[in-house]
């Protein structure tokens, strides 16, 4: 009996799809325009994917989506929760209340139903008041049929997660189980504002994940196929489909990382850089033991600021549609703008106006895209131009993404690919793996279960060496919640972090387990 | 006087950035809650030095603790009244105005929420003229000023009133109790009358911020490179262009130190700007050049959008410009220089000032 997969990842231009066998072997691969509603791209492609790969229909056991549907949830401000928020932390942080610096429009979707109450901890676990539960169950009567989704954050969670737990209690208690409840602490780190915004995007997009995943599920259904959905989240893993629902906010950004795993998997490489070339944009980001490299900084979603970790990538506007232009004293420029998915008919070389930065490619002689007749006339001295600026943007790009003056491996992805050459400055290898076009569809399908916490924990009380192994356990806890098979569960992540000017050996502990899929 | 709203916290925010000099901690909870105060109790008041009367009181506001817990344990705003209350009791008069004792940093918008909820003005001047790391590096300290009667509170009602008989001993009890606080606290601190703010204090800090993040936000809705304004409202001087090439870090006594080398583009291309800092960058030195040192400021910006990299942002690649500025001149006497000086920091680096370093540049 066979045992298939389908990998599907969204991008800006295309929705890609690939079936791969049980030796993560392409059977089939495709690209389909992304469409505005996102959604009817996605099936689309299950459609075409699942006619094209010939393999029995029962033996398609799991379908991996990486998908944007959040973040243009967010970015738009469109088909958002009705949203509560709880702060536990008074009679601290009454100085900044829930959604200032959020930008105007968000805040006022988003802040209908604020309330801070007493209650939360210090950094060492001590109370900073008793929690009000008083209040809480005034506040939840008061929500009852007015919000569907509650953010729940408490000063210090991270150390202390006990007054959001007795507050997710009391309101299940009251509002029942169709209301989500989102918790801090199992969102975010140290740093309370930014936590608590990306509480409040998380609860905000529940029903976007709830319905994304119920559509993927139907269309597969349609289909013939009855597999194991799973999401892919940023930090290059999956997690199932009731867990998805839960922190649909770990969905953002998977995009990006799904294209830098798959370039790994394809070229077997565990460190290098990935330059994934699209439509529209160029992203590079850094595969470092096999997962890619996280951003230090706080990282806005939609223009609000989270402390969210996500993949360390810089973008570029050059992609295999960016519009070429020359000015009228002969300098030539590349976009930003792209002329996207409708490259097969603006492109010169397939009978278009528009130059772009593909017939530039053409023309070079580099790459035998549509008629290289239709670019023969070009002249020559502006095409050398474009492919010199073309060349050098990537060249200071990459640059800018390693972290030393060494050079490194270099992997290119993405259908735009083609335009860069076999040689990069920077680049101690350049390497063009098969199926590069659709990595990124390969990356969301072979990914693993995991699981991670982030947390404060005091070393002085259970000692360092038990203290890390909790923390360990802890992640291999939440890979297997997510669905990961407990036999070969493996902590892929570890840091601690000691916190500057706190006693009792205040730790900031993130630990990440990963293993494959339980059956 | 006049007043300041949103527009103006943000700007100054931006300058307090850039008077951080890479270090002094992220001004953004200190911008968001004079932007919530604001929101609330309408804008606030910002008097020059010279309309403040010589026999009125003047208390600086100003945090203390770890920047890792305020950014948790947000302030409630009611611990810098609380404290400001109990030193009024404590000094049996009234205080008539609150002002930054630096300008560069967490602490430099913080007396703004104190001032809206209170009602009171806030001086256009502060006691760095940028930001140093410990409570003696202050021009009050310069001229022999006591940081107490002080107080400090938290955000539980609970205050403490110290009078101690150095500023060493004032860091020593208020370390400890900050601790026992929960980790960050509010403080009242160096009291003190008009005439002597006027001697001691750097003036007109916060319009110079202002200024200066004014001119970075204009330059980026105009889409240009803001530097030049920059060095303009500073008296400053572009000191090198380059990329990121090496950065070594090393946690040392609480101190963040360390080294970045820089490699030049442009008109400096060919040359190297290696960069000192514990926590604020301190010493810039290109070749056998020095080219700006502590108590001077060194700002690294951003080259594109002209806006302050802190030496934690600093990585490899990152395209910038380095200038640097002239500090007040309270700083450039022998105590100032003994305070805060290259040698102070354990370097072996004569200080001469930024303008004489520069002056072959032909600026």
């Amino acid at each position: 009996m066979g045992n298939y997969r389908i990998g599907i990842d969204v991008g800006g231009t295309h929705t890609d799809a690939v079936v791969l066998d049980q030796h993560f072997n392409v059977i089939s691969e495709t690209k389909e325009p992304t469409t505005e509603d996102v959604s009817s791209g996605i099936y689309n492609a299950v459609k075409t994917i699942i006619a094209s790969s010939d393999v029995p229909k029962e033996d398609i056991r799991y379908a991996m989506l990486g998908t944007t549907h959040c973040t243009n949830a967010i970015v738009e401000r469109k088909r958002l929760n009705n949203v509560a928020v709880i702060r536990i932390g008074a009679p601290a942080t009454l100085g900044i209340k829930p959604l200032v610096g959020v930008p105007d429009d968000l805040r006022d979707i988003l802040g209908q139903h604020v309330h801070i109450v007493h209650g939360g901890h210090e950094f060492d676990g001590r109370q900073i008041a008793d929690l009000d539960t008083e209040k809480l169950y005034e506040i939840a009567h008061e929500l009852k049929g007015n919000v569907d989704s509650v953010a729940i954050t408490s000063v210090f969670s991270p150390v202390s997660p006990e007054h959001e737990q007795v507050a997710q209690r009391i309101l299940q208690e009251v509002l029942g189980d169709e209301v989500a409840l989102s918790l801090s602490s199992e969102i975010g780190s140290v740093g309370l504002l930014e936590r608590e915004n990306a509480t409040i995007l998380n609860a905000a997009v529940v029903n976007v994940a709830r319905s994304t995943a119920n559509g993927f599920i139907n269309a597969l259904k349609e289909e013939g196929v009855d597999a194991k959905v799973f999401f892919g989240q940023n930090d290059g893993t999956l997690m199932s489909v009731e867990y998805t629902v839960k922190y649909p906010i770990l969905t953002i950004a998977c995009g990006p990382t799904n294209s830098i795993r798959g370039a790994s998997y394809l070229t077997n490489q565990s460190d290098a850089l990935v330059v994934d070339v699209g439509g529209t944009t160029t992203d590079i980001g850094v595969l470092v033991s096999s997962f890619p490299r996280q951003s230090s900084l706080a990282v806005e979603i939609g223009g609000v600021r989270t402390n969210f970790r996500m993949p360390d990538i810089t973008s570029i506007g050059i992609g295999g549609g960016t519009i070429v232009r020359q000015s009228e004293d002969g300098t030539v420029t590349l976009g930003p703008d792209s002329v996207g998915y409708r490259l097969q008919e603006e492109a010169y070389v397939f009978g278009g106006n528009t130059l772009t930065t593909t017939d530039v490619i053409v023309a070079k002689g580099l790459a035998s895209v549509g008629d290289p007749n239709l670019v023969a006339d070009l002249d020559p001295d502006l095409i050398n131009q474009a492919y010199q600026t073309l060349v050098q943007q990537v060249e200071e790009a990459i640059d800018r993404m390693k972290t030393s003056a060494d050079p490194i491996p270099v992997i290119l992805v993405g259908g735009g690919s083609i335009l860069l050459p076999d040689q990069l400055e920077g680049a101690s290898v350049v390497h063009r793996p098969n199926h590069f076009g659709v990595a990124n569809a390969i990356g969301s399908a072979i990914a693993q279960v995991s699981g991670q916490i982030e947390r404060v924990f005091t070393l002085d009380e259970l000692g360092r060496e038990e203290t890390l192994e909790l923390a360990k356990k802890m992640a291999k806890d939440e890979a297997i919640q997510a669905g990961a098979s407990p036999e070969d569960l493996e902590i892929v992540d570890f840091e601690d972090v000691p916190l500057a000017y706190l006693p009792g050996n205040a730790t900031k502990i993130r630990a990440k387990a990963a293993g494959t899929l339980a059956e | 006087m006049r007043l300041l709203g949103k527009q103006e916290v943000e700007d100054i925010a931006i300058g307090a950035a850039l008077l951080g000099t890479g270090g002094g901690g992220d001004p953004y909870i200190g911008k968001l809650m004079a932007l919530q105060a604001i929101e609330e109790h309408g804008p606030i008041k910002l008097l020059d030095p010279e309309e403040v009367p010589d026999d009125a009181v003047i208390v600086p506001s100003a945090m203390m603790g770890a920047p890792t817990v305020m950014v948790e344990k947000i302030p409630s705003g009611e611990e810098a009244v609380t404290a400001f209350q109990s030193l009024k009791d404590n000094l049996s008069t009234e205080i008539y105005a609150t002002m930054p004792i630096e300008a560069g940093g967490v602490n430099s918008l913080l007396p703004f929420a104190l001032a809206a909820r209170q009602g009171l003005p806030v001086v256009d001047a502060d006691g760095m003229g940028r930001a140093f790391p410990e409570l003696q590096m202050v021009t009050f300290y310069l001229d022999g000023m006591s940081a107490t009667p002080m107080v400090l509170s938290d955000e539980k009602g609970n205050g403490m009133v110290l009078n101690t008989i150095d500023s060493v001993w004032a860091e020593r009890l208020a370390r400890g109790a900050t601790i026992e606080m929960g980790g960050s606290v509010m403080l009242a601190i160096y009291p003190m009358k008009g005439q002597e703010m006027k001697q001691s204090s750097i003036r007109n800090t916060l319009t110079l911020e202002e200024n200066i993040g004014r001119s970075i936000r204009e330059a980026k809705e105009k889409n240009y490179n803001p530097v030049h304004s920059v060095l303009d409202i500073t008296n400053g001087y572009e000191l090198f262009q380059g990329k990121v090439k090496d950065i070594n870090r090393k946690t040392e006594t609480g101190f963040a130190r360390g080294t970045a080398k820089i490699d030049g583009i442009h008109e400096y291309n060919g040359r190297e700007l290696t960069l000192s800092f514990q926590n604020e960058h301190l010493i810039a030195t290109s070749g056998d050049d020095v080219l700006c040192v502590t108590p001077d400021l060194i700002a690294v910006l951003d080259a594109e959008t002209g806006m302050p990299i802190t030496t934690e942002g600093l990585r490899y690649g990152a395209r910038c410009i380095v200038i640097g500025m002239p500090c007040d001149a309270k700083w450039r006497t022998d105590k100032g220089i003994a305070t805060a000086g290259p040698g102070y920091f354990g370097y072996d680096v004569e200080y001469t000032p930024v303008e004489e370093l520069n002056q072959k540049e032909g600026k």
